[in-house]
């Protein structure tokens, strides 16, 4: 015993040492990723960042001027997905974690979710083309882009929705409950503003995820190119990943353009990261008025 | 001395699918009475406790026979509205759960949800309940701080002002000082004392001694039945049955 328990431990040691230093290891990787796309970006990128490049339309067959159009379009198109994705999947959410009682008809749905989030985004596209853009009529525009990316965002929004929701303490309900309250009540009243954070935090993906996709606005929403800003929710608009592709694939001068694409998606990766920096300045208030 | 019966259980049954958790319970609860449920784990206690506000309805597969009557009337009447039933009975849980909102809206919670507007009668009612509970010292000067800075204790009386609040005619408390130090322990039984002159309580505890501290009646369970009920003095020095005094005296549970 005396002379193997050493041994032993100094074995348990290593492997221990071993076992973290991968972990480490794959955590860098992570970072790494995100830190050299954002160099690789910013570098080839900032040069083309200037006052005209964010205030002004692009000119000369989309070679010189600027991109507002597109800030503008993929603003729109994010917040619209977000106001249809939103309120629905919170309360499908609210549904299927505080009212359904578990049976063949919850199966059902979960599995509809869950499927719904593995279908392409193209053929998200597609279904926006068909159903919003031809069949209701809404022609190429914000909302029939905003529908088609708020579809897409459902069960982002869902699935985390519900994990906020599974996350509150079953004796808050009960206390609540327990004190004469009505179910509602205790979901508007103490569940909703409990969950609210880790809402934010599928809001937040949502986002994210909404305004860099290009396949579901491409037949539903993004043009080409257009001088003018939109006016209404039935105009058509630009916007940045659209705009990046067209550059990159079908302008008229793909090399000449290089530094407007990667200009383009610099500025599409600062305007998610604004947008995601709203929600969790706004959430981290929410969890220090709770702590 | 007369005493008016504030709850009749009659032949309670209760089941969780096909396992029955409670068999044929009889029991009365006399107004301004403590009593208290004593028993090993799983004999059914929580479950009974959980009986008399209705809380086992959330449970989807659970099934009740037999009769409750709270002055007379059938709480499980089918033209019983849950929700006044629970306004009735105060409810005290086993680990502290105040909501994550400040002190003030934790206690307001119960009548903001009944209904009550009015400023002025809300706060005096929180006061109020706070004092009752023997917390308003310790959290007047930080009533719009969040309740879960205060410490396990405070959280547990702030619970029982949250209770208090809604002015109901009986609590209910499962094990309300199972999570708390002694010195809380021994304030909230002190307040127990207090709170019987004006509500009708009943507490489960798993501490044979809090169960003597505290109760006038005390009834044990045993694997969902009861077993022995009587005054508490009575139950503790020589109780009817060996089974009891077995329990009582440490010899099992």
């Amino acid at each position: 015993m005396s002379v193997s328990v050493p041994s032993l431990q100094r074995r348990r040691n290593f492997l221990q040492k071993i076992v973290f230093n991968v972990f480490c290891l794959a955590a860098l990787i992570n970072g790494l990723a995100l830190f050299i796309i954002v160099y690789f970006m910013i570098a080839n990128g900032w040069k083309a960042i200037n006052w005209t490049f964010l205030t002004q339309p692009p000119v000369d067959s989309m070679t010189k001027g600027g991109i507002l159009p597109c800030i503008v379009g993929t603003l729109c198109l994010s917040i619209g997905a977000i106001l249809i994705a939103m309120p629905i999947g919170v309360a499908s959410a609210i549904y299927l974690n505080e009212y359904a009682r578990p049976g063949r008809l919850i199966r059902v749905i979960k599995l509809g979710i869950n499927n719904l989030a593995g279908v392409p985004s193209i053929v998200f596209g597609l279904f926006g083309l068909a159903v919003f853009v031809v069949w209701l009529k809404m022609g190429v525009s914000i909302i029939a882009g905003s529908l088609t990316l708020g579809a897409m965002t459902l069960p982002v929004m869902i699935g985390s929705t519900e994990e906020a929701l599974r996350a509150v303490p079953d004796t808050y309900r009960e206390a609540s409950l327990g004190l004469g309250a009505t179910k509602w009540q205790t979901i508007y009243r103490v569940v909703l503003p409990t969950a609210l954070p880790g809402i934010l935090t599928g809001t937040i993906l949502g986002i994210s995820r909404a305004a860099g996709e290009t396949a579901p606005i491409m037949f539903t929403a993004a043009v080409f190119f257009t001088p003018s800003l939109p006016v209404s929710i039935f105009d058509e608009v630009m916007a940045l990943p659209y705009h990046i592709y067209v550059l990159a694939t079908a302008g008229t001068e793909i090399e000449a353009t290089r530094h407007l694409q990667y200009g383009t998606a610099l500025v599409l990766i600062f305007l998610v990261l604004g947008m995601n920096l709203i929600a969790i300045i706004y959430r981290s208030r929410l969890r220090k008025r709770m702590q | 001395m007369d005493k008016s019966v504030k709850i009749e259980v009659k032949h309670l049954n209760f089941y969780y699918g096909n396992f029955k958790a409670l068999e044929d319970i009889t029991l009365d609860f006399y107004a301004n009475e403590v009593l208290s449920l004593i028993g090993p784990s799983g004999c059914g206690k929580s479950t009974f406790l959980r009986c008399l506000n209705r809380m086992n309805d959330l449970i989807s597969i659970s099934r009740v026979e037999g009769n409750i009557l709270l002055d007379g009337l059938d709480i499980y009447d089918p033209s019983v509205d849950v929700v006044m039933l629970r306004s009735r009975i105060g409810m005290v849980f086993q680990k502290p759960n105040p909501f994550p909102k400040t002190i003030f809206e934790n206690v307001a919670y119960g009548l903001r949800v009944n209904g009550i507007k009015d400023k002025g009668l809300i706060e005096n009612r929180v006061e109020e309940s706070l004092k009752l509970a023997a917390i308003w010292n310790e959290v007047k000067d930080r009533m719009h701080e969040s309740a879960l800075g205060l410490s396990g204790g405070q959280q547990q009386r702030l619970c029982i002002a949250r209770a208090l609040a809604v002015e109901p005619e009986i609590l209910l408390m499962d094990e309300p000082c199972s999570a708390l130090d002694p010195i809380a322990t021994q304030k909230i039984e002190e307040l127990i004392h207090q709170l019987k002159k004006s509500f009708t309580i009943i507490i489960v505890t798993h501490n044979m001694q809090q169960a003597a501290r505290v109760s006038d009646i005390t009834a044990f369970f045993y694997m969902g039945k009861l077993i022995e009920v009587g005054k508490t003095n009575t139950i503790f020095t020589r109780p009817n049955l060996k089974q009891t005094e077995d329990y009582i005296t440490g010899r099992f549970g």
